[in-house]
């Protein structure tokens, strides 16, 4: 009857201050017709991985610009892995080194996203993660 | 372990995903929800309504944590947010004003958008109401946009309504049309920081007076002071008025005062025996939209599309009254 919603967790962990382009893409997934869980600024990886569960979400979107990405990716990865959230996709949003991109696959993240990625491709590739 | 009994045993990830269910209204939600039936009827379904703005996610948040700190009480709370009319999708952050909660296990928060179906809202939020008061908690929180008649249904299903109104928006207008006075059990002005409270007070006073003429507002500290006005109505219960409490949420301000109203006013529902009627009322609302739909989806899978079609086709051609045809699919049925 009612089409499974796809629904996506875009959280802010770290400590630095604007969201700006998370809530570009926060917009951008609703516009899909995806329903997006804003959490806001200065989550830890634990509130993000309790969000996640008690949202029951397909996806979370990590927008990281501090650069804290290698510490902050594992821990949100393992604590939704101990939730038993095994089938939730990752994706990271921020500026992220070359160096760096493939170890955060290698962790099992599903996409990065840097400032040129088009809003297009955003959607598109949580879509498909979503669909697993 | 059943899906249900994982969620009666406390297991959060097996609570998630039967409210994704039973928002979807998938058939293993409907089997859950059967298993959990009985165990529910325990808690407090509390709605906090008004208009967008006001403070109604920062006031939950102080609700929440008042009811953790002073009575260890465990508190779920289903934030309602709008899906565009045009996308289906929609923007849920609601949480950003709750983030106190994190990290309480007694605590579980889930957000969710209206999905544009008039009676559905209120159906879905009245089954996973009823999931959360099957899995032990002692409240339910329910915050909806008080913006058209899907909230209004959807206050309805609560045991105490409160209509959360804030200084200065020049809404107290729109609430009136929107019949959302009509609704409150507890009438709050949250943003009392703000200029204008007097302003706001006094106009809810007046819009109370007119639809409880017997309502007696005594002053006390200065401050109005309603109370359960000592007249008899006609089925010789204490009538309750909507007390109106004043609150700042981002500081805590008034919450603990707000509480004891709504613990007042779970209080008299119980003495009246309005509580029964408000539950009685509330599933037979249930059973109602769920003879409907069942009904309706009898008729479908008894009814061909050619038989339909043929109906509809001399419907048009004004050789049968809708009416007829409605008698003519129905005997025509296959079963
Ligand atoms: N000054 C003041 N600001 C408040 C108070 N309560 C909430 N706010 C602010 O008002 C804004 C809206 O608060 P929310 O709690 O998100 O209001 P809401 O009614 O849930 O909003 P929607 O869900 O979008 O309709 C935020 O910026 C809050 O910080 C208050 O008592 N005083
Ligand atoms: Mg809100």
């Amino acid at each position: 009857m009612t089409e499974k919603k796809i629904r996506v967790l875009v959280a802010k962990p770290g400590l630095d201050g604007h969201d700006r382009g998370a809530k570009v893409v926060a917009r951008a997934l609703r516009d899909a017709g995806m329903e997006v869980i804003y959490t806001g600024l200065r989550q830890t990886p634990e509130m993000i991985a309790e969000a996640a569960l008690q949202e029951d979400v397909d996806v979370v979107g990590l927008s990281i610009l501090s650069g804290a990405h290698m510490a902050l990716t594992p821990r949100v990865m393992e604590l939704l892995k101990a939730n038993g959230q095994t089938h939730v996709r990752v994706f990271i949003g921020g500026i992220i080194p070359d160096e760096d991109l493939d170890r955060l696959k290698e962790m099992g993240v599903a996409g990065v996203f840097g400032p040129g990625a088009s809003t297009e491709d955003i959607i598109r590739d949580v879509r498909m993660a979503a669909a697993g | 372990m059943t899906h249900s009994q994982s969620v009666l045993a406390g297991d959060r990830l097996a609570l998630a995903r039967l409210l994704t269910q039973v928002e979807n209204n998938a058939p293993d939600g409907r089997i859950a929800l059967t298993e959990l039936f009985p165990h529910t009827g325990k808690a407090h379904l509390i709605g906090v309504t008004g208009a967008p703005g006001t403070g109604k996610s920062s006031l939950v948040n102080q609700l929440a944590l008042h009811y953790r700190k002073t009575q260890n009480k465990r508190v779920a709370i289903i934030a309602v947010d709008p899906s565009s009319p045009f996308t289906g999708g929609a923007v849920l952050g609601d949480r950003v004003r709750m983030r106190d909660l994190a990290g309480d296990p007694a605590v579980f928060i889930r957000s969710m958008a209206t999905r544009g179906s008039l009676g559905g809202l209120a159906q879905s939020t009245a089954a996973m109401s009823q999931v959360f008061d099957a899995a032990g908690f002692d409240l339910v929180i329910i915050e909806t946009v008080g913006a058209g008649q899907s909230e209004v249904d959807v206050a309805r299903l609560a045991h105490t309504t409160l209509v959360v109104e804030a200084p200065g928006l020049g809404d107290d207008i729109q609430a009136i049309k929107a019949g959302i006075l009509e609704i409150a059990d507890i009438l709050v002005i949250n943003k009392a920081d703000r200029p204008g409270v007097e302003n706001t007070e006094k106009a809810l006073k007046s819009m109370l007076d007119l639809a409880h003429p017997a309502a007696r507002v005594f002053q006390h500290h200065g401050q109005a002071m309603p109370t359960i006005a000592p007249v008899q109505d006609s089925s010789s219960a204490p009538m309750w008025i909507p007390p109106i409490q004043r609150t700042v949420a981002t500081e805590g301000r008034g919450i603990a005062e707000l509480a004891e109203s709504i613990a007042r006013h779970a209080a008299h529902l119980t003495h009246s025996g309005d509580w029964a009627l408000r539950e009685r009322a509330r599933l037979e609302v249930e059973l109602d939209a769920l003879i409907r739909e069942t009904l309706v989806n009898q008729f479908m899978e008894d009814i061909s599309q050619s038989q339909y079609d043929a109906a509809l086709e001399k419907i048009i051609q004004r050789n049968l009254s809708p009416w007829d045809a409605v008698k003519l699919l129905m005997n025509g049925r296959s079963k």
